[in-house]
């Protein structure tokens, strides 16, 4: 259609032609007949009911199990835009944790005027409870799931930093296992870096950082909600394939100064807690006396260093959206670096001139509220009614600094298959990140998530979003 | 193992027996309604009672029709032990012990809950009960088989034998004590054709009509069939199999965790009981007592091992 938007497809460029990292599979699919695709779409989403790949989304009647929709048609990155994206991600990641540190002790950032003292410290994310307290191993944050777009052959921005507790690296496995599975050929003619060996470095970069408690090989364990949260698949997943135990608050209690877990023959003390229990939720004496998810006294046994816990308590607070638009500046601050990878244009509606602009452009910006995710509770303007802005415009004027603002990204496509061939849709990619203190490693691969809408941009899987495979291609 | 891992292992083999052993239930007493119609009520309320349900079906319905308490055995959701509720329990504590099973075991329940999740939710089971019932048979056994077939011979498979094994033995204790009155030599009518079909009821519950007709040549008689079922260590049903098992079977789990539990001890003093005792013996001093006495054993042990294995704080 005339005047329409040109998004750039990352298989076929602007429209000239397919673009080099595909040709080698645009060739093998060319050869692939419709019908056995089809076939092969069915097979999948099969596979993944049976072995119960299954998220819950919240607010459906009875957390209902669904399925995200998986596509058959990989993402595919060369290996020299892998190479500049992991340099831009190993920068923003050393950046991150000089900060975490920094706001934890001297706060000289704060000192130095480069951000408002008022973004931390009245920041509810930020826990005065961590001040003074050393994280074993110096690590903040020990697995991060940087969220990217892009929106050209050079442009790369980072959407959200997810240092909190990130989610979604099952789907990227199990996309893998599923494509070698329906796709074993491709694999052997296209050099695809793997995957698959990402528990073994899970657990060797979580191994890296014990506790002064742990004085033998480390015991390692990931703590859940339990099966009603929406990424419980992951959790199990992730403990079977680490060969360590999945633990529940329940399971857990302070015994003789150590963490321990209550198993068939006693107690026995835990050494690395990876956990996928929010901050406030993890230790009803120290933070939400609600929790019943958590370990009374947890943060006590942290403070006096027997247990680390992964990712460290007031992570949080580097995923607030508001500090985001800060980042250029903490990243230049900490590494005495240009940052390599873009930040996304923001508009802190907390100050008054950017509220202005805001309400004054709201059908052409994303907004998006400074502690939200999972794709809840923001406005696309250009995909909203009249009256959805109206009901925002009142949010923002209610509250003005819960919220930011950004412009609408012209986010990347890759073609997905649907029943009428090949389709382009936006796409965005989270990769994932291990950091120990002797590395950062950046595993060649991620999660892409794909709007399956026809011109949406919201890619969330709460949102009716899907994941593809992402090959990351290895160097001839 | 965490104690809380090992609970789900147990309690997942408990649901999956009784979902089994519930269908078998259904079935027998199906097949009773169908050929004793003047006693179809009657049949009914013995599967209910049989099932630990009579009473909160009654809170339900006021009189035993087969569509009735056919809906209520299989799906409905506020009966704790139909179809329904079963599976669920199962596959969520399948769920939550998911990194404990093997990859065989935890499909073969998943694919089990979905296919009759949907047979549940479009009442397709009305159409044709016997073959509803028949699909139960399948998955279960395919369960089973992975779970055989598949899993390592340690701590992870012990759990989920004791489970099935404790669940087994309770229900068939259920079978006899339900119709314990037609197996009494005072019974009125001994020998009937009624009777007959009473002990084939009993048999089919409880799937060894093929084996005691094999062993016993078609001769039918109540002190047979007692004796089959609960001291027959050859059939896999009978109280004094289960019984062998779990003696067995907490014995590996001494040698594995290197530690003596108060499991043991009542399990081989249960065990004791059941085989010192002839089945004439039995009938002469009371058979209800001695399935009503067996039963609170039973539960009391399952109580022991949940309390020596730390199922719970």
């Amino acid at each position: 259609m005339a005047g329409e938007r040109k998004f750039f497809d990352e298989m076929h460029g602007f429209g000239d032609g397919v673009r080099a990292p595909y040709e080698d599979y645009n060739t093998i699919l060319t050869n692939i007949d419709t019908a056995r695709l089809k076939t092969k779409a069915v097979k999948a989403e099969e596979f993944f009911r049976r072995t119960g790949i299954t998220f819950n989304v919240y607010g459906a009647e009875q957390a209902e199990e669904r399925l995200i929709p998986f596509d058959l048609l990989p993402r595919i990155i060369s290996a020299q835009e892998w190479r500049t994206l992991t340099r831009g991600i190993e920068q923003r990641i050393k950046a991150l944790n000089a900060f975490l540190h920094d706001i934890y002790h001297r706060q000289e950032i704060l000192r130095a005027g480069r951000i408002p003292a008022h973004l931390i410290t009245q920041n509810e994310a930020f826990l005065p409870q961590m001040i003074g307290v050393n994280p074993p191993g110096g690590i903040y944050t020990h697995i991060v799931g940087t969220d990217l777009v892009r929106t050209g052959p050079d442009e790369f921005y980072v959407l959200e930093d997810n240092a909190r507790t990130p989610s979604g690296v099952s789907y990227m496995l199990e996309n893998r296992e599923t494509m070698l599975k329906m796709f074993p050929e491709v694999f052997s003619h296209i050099g695809v870096e793997s995957i698959s060996d990402y528990p073994a470095m899970l657990r060797r970069s979580l191994a890296a950082s014990p506790p002064p408690a742990s004085t033998s090989k480390p015991t390692i364990a990931v703590l859940t909600p339990g099966i009603h949260n929406s990424a419980y698949y992951e959790h199990a997943f992730l403990a079977d394939q680490m060969g360590v135990e999945l633990v529940e608050g329940q399971d857990l209690k302070v015994v003789d100064g150590r963490i321990a877990m209550r198993t068939t023959c006693g107690f026995e003390p835990i050494d690395i807690l990876y956990r996928r229990v929010d901050d406030d939720f993890l230790d009803p004496l120290n933070f939400n006396p609600d929790s019943v998810l958590g370990v009374p006294g947890i943060f006590d046994i942290y403070r006096a260093g027997g247990i680390t816990l992964a990712n460290a308590p007031g992570t949080g607070i580097s995923d607030d959206k508001a500090l985001y638009s800060y980042m250029p500046d903490i990243v230049e601050f900490y590494t005495g670096q240009k940052p390599l990878l873009k930040n996304v244009e923001t508009w802190r509606c907390s100050e008054a001139d950017s509220l202005a602009y805001v309400l004054e452009n709201l059908a052409d910006l994303v907004v998006k509220e400074v502690h939200g995710s999972g794709g809840y509770g923001m406005l696309v303007g250009p995909a909203a009614s009249q009256s959805e802005i109206e009901t925002f415009r009142a949010k923002l004027n209610a509250n003005p600094s819960n919220y930011i603002a950004q412009p609408t990204l012209s986010l990347s496509t890759v073609p997905i298959f649907t029943e009428s061939g090949l389709a382009p849709r936006h796409v965005d990619l989270r990769p994932f990140i291990l950091v120990s203190p002797h590395a950062i490693e950046v595993v060649p691969g991620g999660l892409t998530r794909v709007a399956m809408k026809e011109g949406s941009l919201v890619v969330n899987s709460s949102q009716g979003g899907g994941t593809k495979d992402t090959w990351v291609l290895s160097d001839d | 193992m965490l104690g809380r891992t090992a609970s789900g292992l147990f309690w997942m083999a408990r649901y999956l027996e009784r979902f089994e052993n519930t269908a078998r239930l259904i079935d027998a007493g199906f097949r009773m309604s169908l050929t004793r119609a003047r006693t179809a009520r009657s049949e009914w309320e013995s599967v209910l009672t049989t099932a630990g349900t009579r009473d909160l079906y009654l809170e339900h319905h006021d009189s035993f029709s087969t569509s009735r308490v056919v809906d209520f055995s299989i799906a409905n959701r506020d009966n704790p032990s139909s179809l329904y509720n079963s599976i669920a329990a199962a596959r969520e504590n399948a769920r939550m012990t998911r990194t404990a099973l093997t990859r065989d075991v935890w499909e073969s329940i998943n694919e089990t809950w979905l296919a009759c999740k949907h047979d549940f939710e479009a009442g397709e089971f009305r159409n044709d009960l016997p073959d509803f019932l028949s699909g139960i048979r399948q998955h279960a056994a395919l369960v089973r088989g992975t779970i055989n077939g598949t899993m390592l011979r340690n701590e992870i498979f012990r759990f989920v034998k004791l489970g099935s094994l404790i669940e087994r033995a309770d229900n068939t204790a259920r079978i006899l004590d339900t119709k314990y009155y037609v197996l009494l030599p005072s019974s009125a009518s001994v020998g009937s054709s009624l009777d007959r079909v009473q002990w084939e009821m009993i048999l089919r519950s409880a799937s060894a009509e093929r084996s005691f007709h094999w062993l016993y040549g078609g001769v039918m008689d109540p002190g047979a069939i007692v004796d089959f079922l609960i001291h027959d260590v050859r059939l896999p049903r009978s109280i004094a199999y289960c019984y062998d098992a779990i003696v067995d079977i907490l014995n590996g789990l001494e040698v594995e965790y290197d530690r003596r539990t108060a499991s043991q001890d009542l399990a081989a003093r249960h065990e004791a009981h059941i085989t010192s005792s002839t089945s004439d013996a039995i009938i002469g001093s009371g058979l209800h007592e001695f399935l009503i006495d067996f039963i609170a054993r039973n539960a009391a042990l399952s109580q022991q091992i949940e309390t020596d294995y730390r199922f719970t704080n």
